[in-house]
C-alpha cells in the first residue's frame, strides 16, 4: 500500500514554502494583485525558482532537484492555501510532466517555462482538443482558455495527433478577464508559427493531464484546509445574540461534516501523489477518485466560508471571494467530478451500457 | 532492572524462539495462548509481566504475521471485541497491579468475554446523566438499575459497569466504575429485539447485585474519567477496520449492476458513481489513519472515520434496495437470532438497510461526533450546559 503520511524531508520542505508565503503572499497581497495587469507575481515566482521547488521532480543532472511528485505534492497544497498568482501547477506540473512525458530533456534542463496550450478544463480522461493543425513544421488555430499562458516561454501544443513545442513570442495572446483572476487565462492563435514536434500520439499529453490533475486535488486540499481555518477562527469570535456563533450547532456540525470530508481529500490526494510518484499503474483510478472528491469538498469549504463569514464574506475586502473563485475554477479545471466519475464508470467496470 | 524495549529484530528472535519451544501442531491451544501471553508477545506495547514487552504498538503487526504464519491458533480477537478494544486499556490505565494480574491474561486468550454496561434507557448521548446507583456497604457495593444496548452480555463474564454513588453533587462528579461479575447473583440478561429481527444487543437488570471493593476500577467518584478512556478505544476500535478496494457494502452493489444490466437507470448510475468515489475515499482515509497509528501519531481522525462510515453504509444499502426493485421488498428472516458478530454481507439487502441504521446510534451517535469534532479538534464553543452545576439528584429525568 502507498505512503499515505508526510515525510519529514515533506514535513521541512511544507515549512520552508509557507514561510515564504506568508511573508511575500499574503492574501492582501494576491488581492492587490487581481488588479494589476501583471498576469502573475513574478517576484513570488522567482522566489520559488530559486528555492528549487519549481523542478522537483526532474533529475539532478537536468538541473531539477531529483525528487518526486509527492514533494511537488506538498508545494502544491501550501500554493493552494495561500491562492498565490503563480504559474506553478500550469509550469512546474503539467509543462514539466509533458516534457518528462515526452522525453525531451532540452525541455527540462533549459531554466525556461514550458505550458501546456490546452483548455484549462481539458481532463486526462476525456476529449482532447482538436483544433490546432500542423503543417511543415509549423502550427496553425486557436486554442482557447489557456491558464497562465502568460507566463510561457513556450507553449507545447496538441496538433494533427502529435504535441509540438513553440515559442511563446512566435504565439498571439489574447488575455480572458478570469472567474479566478489568481490564475488568468488567456486564448492563443499560432498562425504558421514554427513548431517542433516532441511527442507522437496523444500519450504524453494524457500523461501530463494525469499527473496536473493529481497535484490539483493536492492544491484543493489546501484551500479546503484554509477555507476551514478562516472560518473557524471567525466564528470563535463572532457574537450574536449573545453567544459565539460558533456554538450553535447549526454551523458547528457542518464544519465538524467539513472537517471529515478533508480529512478523506488528504487521504485520496496522498494516495494520487503517490501513485504519480511511483508510476502506479493506479493512477488512473486515483486521479479520477480524487478529482471527484477534492473538486467537490473544496467548493463546499469554499462556499461555506462565505455563506458563514454572513456580510463581510460577500464583500472585496475579505478573502473568502479569492478561495471561492479558486475553488470553483479549480473544480472546472482538468475535468469536472462528473467527467472524473464517467471516467470511473469505464476504469473499475461500472458501465451505464451493457 | 530497566531495559531498552526491544526492536524489529529482538522481537522476531523472541517469536522464533517461542515457536520453537511451542509447536502450534503439537500444544493446546489454550495452553499456548497462555504460553504467548506470559512471553509477553500478546500485545507487545503492554507491560512486561501483562502480556507485552512494552515495546512499540507499531511492531504488533509483525508479531500477529510471524503467529499466523506458523499457524499458531489465535485468541479470536472478533469474539471479544470489548473486552480487548475497551475494558483492556481502561483495567491497563487504572486497574491496580492485583487486577491487571486477575483480568488482562484470560481477557487476551479469550478464556473470558466482556461486555459494558454504560447506556441506560435514560442515560444514552448524555451517558453522564445515568442512574444505576452503588451503595457503599462495608468492603462490597450494591448496585440497583437498568442496562441497554449490551452486546455479548448473554455470553460475558464480566463486564465493565459505571454507576452512581453520589447522587449529591453535579452528574460528572458522582460516578463510580466497576468491573462487573456477570455470573453474580441479581444480574439478569434479556434480549433486546431490534429492528432487524435478531437480537444482537440485551437488557441488563441488576438487582441488589454485590460488587467487592477490590472490582472498583479508579477512585470513588472518578467514574467519569474511566469512561472517557474507554470511550476513546470504542472509538478507534469502530472506525478503523482493514478493507481492500470494493470490500464493504459497495462491492455488493457494484457486483450486482455488473451482473444485473437490466436494473441500470441514468440516475442510479450517477447515485452508485457518487458512492464508489465515497466509499474509496473512506477506505484510503481508514487506511491512512491505520498508518498514522502504526507510525505513533494517532490523531482525531477516528471519530470523522466512524462518522463518514455510517452515512455511506446507509447511502449505499438504501441505493442497493433501489437498484433491486421487486427484490428489494422481500426479507430474509425475522426470526430472533441471537449473532454474536455482525455480518453485513451474509444477509439480504433488507437487513443491510435495517442494520446499517445502528450504525449512526451505536458507539456515539452522528451527532455527538459532529459535537466532538467541531468542539475537540476545530476548538468551536461547547453547547450550553443547564446542568453543569446542578446536583444530579435535581436534574429533570
Amino acid at each position: 500500500m502507498s505512503d499515505l503520511l508526510y515525510s519529514e524531508i515533506e514535513n521541512d520542505l511544507r515549512a520552508g514554502v509557507r514561510g515564504l508565503l506568508d511573508d511575500k503572499a499574503a492574501w492582501t497581497d494576491v488581492l492587490a494583485g487581481t488588479e494589476k495587469d501583471d498576469a502573475h507575481d513574478a517576484a513570488l515566482w522567482r522566489a520559488l525558482t530559486d528555492m528549487g521547488v519549481t523542478a522537483l521532480p526532474v533529475p539532478e543532472d537536468l538541473g531539477g532537484a531529483g525528487a518526486s511528485w509527492r514533494e511537488t505534492a506538498v508545494v502544491m497544497e501550501e500554493l493552494g492555501r495561500a491562492v498565490a498568482a503563480v504559474p506553478f501547477l500550469t509550469g512546474a506540473v503539467l509543462g514539466v510532466a509533458a516534457s518528462q512525458a515526452a522525453g525531451d530533456r532540452d525541455l527540462l534542463s533549459g531554466g525556461r517555462t514550458a505550458l501546456l496550450a490546452v483548455p484549462f478544463t481539458t481532463a486526462p480522461n476525456g476529449p482532447l482538443p482538436g483544433g490546432v493543425q500542423a503543417d511543415g513544421g509549423t502550427v496553425t488555430g486557436t486554442v482557447t482558455s489557456v491558464a497562465d499562458a502568460a507566463a510561457a516561454d513556450v507553449l507545447l501544443v496538441p496538433a494533427s495527433g502529435g504535441l509540438y513545442a513553440v515559442e511563446a513570442a512566435d504565439a498571439r495572446l489574447t488575455p480572458v478577464v478570469s472567474l479566478d483572476m489568481t490564475r488568468r487565462l488567456c486564448d492563443v492563435t499560432f498562425d504558421a508559427a514554427p513548431a517542433r514536434r516532441i511527442a507522437e500520439g496523444d500519450d504524453a499529453l494524457r500523461q501530463a493531464l494525469a499527473v496536473g490533475a493529481a497535484m490539483l486535488a493536492s492544491e484543493q486540499l489546501g484551500l479546503a484546509e484554509r477555507c476551514l481555518e478562516t472560518t473557524v477562527a471567525y466564528l470563535k469570535t463572532r457574537y450574536q445574540f449573545g453567544r459565539p456563533v460558533g456554538s450553535y450547532q447549526g454551523l458547528k456540525h457542518r464544519l465538524a461534516d467539513l472537517w471529515t470530508a478533508i480529512t478523506q481529500a488528504r487521504a485520496v490526494a496522498r494516495y494520487a501523489a503517490d501513485c504519480a510518484a511511483t508510476g502506479d499503474p493506479d493512477l488512473p483510478v486515483a486521479v479520477a477518485v480524487a478529482q471527484a472528491h477534492c473538486s467537490t469538498v473544496t467548493v463546499r469549504a469554499a462556499e461555506e466560508c462565505v455563506q458563514m463569514h454572513g456580510g463581510i464574506g460577500f464583500t472585496w475586502e475579505h478573502p473568502a471571494h479569492l478561495y471561492l473563485k479558486r475553488a470553483k475554477s479549480g473544480a472546472l479545471a482538468l475535468g469536472t467530478p462528473d467527467r472524473h466519475r464517467a471516467a470511473l464508470a469505464a476504469l473499475v467496470d461500472l458501465p451505464y451500457g451493457s | 532492572m530497566s531495559t531498552a524495549p526491544p526492536d524489529a529484530d529482538e522481537l522476531r528472535r523472541r517469536v522464533g524462539d517461542f515457536l520453537a519451544g511451542h509447536d502450534p501442531a503439537a500444544t493446546e491451544p489454550l495452553e499456548f495462548l497462555r504460553a504467548r501471553f506470559d512471553a509477553g508477545l500478546a500485545w507487545v506495547h503492554y507491560p512486561e509481566g501483562l502480556g507485552g514487552l512494552g515495546a512499540p504498538r507499531a511492531l504488533q503487526p509483525q508479531v500477529d504475521k510471524a503467529f499466523a504464519a506458523a499457524g499458531a491458533p489465535t485468541n479470536q480477537p472478533e469474539r471479544n471485541g470489548i473486552g480487548l478494544g475497551m475494558a483492556a486499556p481502561t483495567v491497563l490505565a487504572f486497574g491496580t497491579e492485583e487486577q491487571k494480574r486477575r483480568f488482562l491474561r484470560p481477557l487476551w486468550t479469550g478464556e473470558e468475554i466482556w461486555c459494558q454496561l454504560f447506556s441506560e434507557p435514560g442515560a444514552g448521548s448524555d451517558l453522564a446523566a445515568l442512574g444505576t446507583r452503588a451503595v457503599r456497604d462495608g468492603d462490597h457495593w450494591t448496585v440497583n438499575g437498568q442496562k441497554v444496548w449490551t452486546s455479548m452480555a448473554h455470553e460475558a463474564r464480566w463486564a465493565i459497569l459505571v454507576t452512581r454513588t453520589d447522587p449529591d453533587v453535579p452528574k460528572h462528579r458522582g460516578m463510580t466504575y466497576f468491573v462487573c461479575d456477570m455470573t453474580a447473583p441479581g444480574v439478569e440478561v434479556r434480549p433486546l429485539r431490534q429492528i432487524t429481527g435478531e437480537a444482537e444487543f440485551n437488557e441488563v437488570f441488576l438487582t441488589d447485585v454485590r460488587i467487592p471493593d477490590e472490582h472498583r476500577l479508579g477512585e470513588v467518584g472518578d467514574g467519569w474519567r474511566v469512561s472517557t478512556t474507554t470511550l476513546m478505544n470504542e472509538r478507534v476500535a469502530i472506525g478503523g477496520a482493514a478493507t481492500p478496494r470494493e470490500g464493504g457494502m459497495i462491492g455488493v452493489v457494484a457486483k450486482l449492476w455488473r451482473e444485473r444490466p437490466e436494473l441500470r437507470t441514468p440516475g442510479l448510475h450517477e447515485a452508485l458513481l457518487r458512492s464508489w468515489v465515497e466509499a474509496e475515499a473512506a477506505r484510503l482515509t481508514g487506511e491512512r489513519l491505520r498508518q498514522q497509528l502504526t507510525a505513533g501519531q494517532p490523531g482525531p481522525e477516528g471519530s470523522a472515520a466512524k462518522l463518514a462510515f455510517a452515512a455511506l453504509n446507509q447511502q449505499i444499502s438504501g441505493l442497493e434496495l433501489e437498484l433491486l426493485g421487486e427484490d428489494g421488498l422481500r426479507y430474509d428472516d425475522w426470526t430472533m437470532r441471537r449473532p454474536s458478530e455482525v455480518d453485513f454481507t451474509r444477509r439480504s439487502p433488507g437487513y443491510r438497510y435495517l442494520r446499517a441504521k445502528g450504525n449512526s446510534i451505536e458507539g456515539g451517535t452522528s451527532e455527538i461526533l459532529r459535537n466532538i469534532i467541531a468542539e475537540r479538534v476545530l476548538g468551536l464553543p461547547g453547547e450550553i450546559r443547564v446542568d453543569k452545576d446542578v446536583p444530579w439528584k435535581d436534574l429533570p429525568k
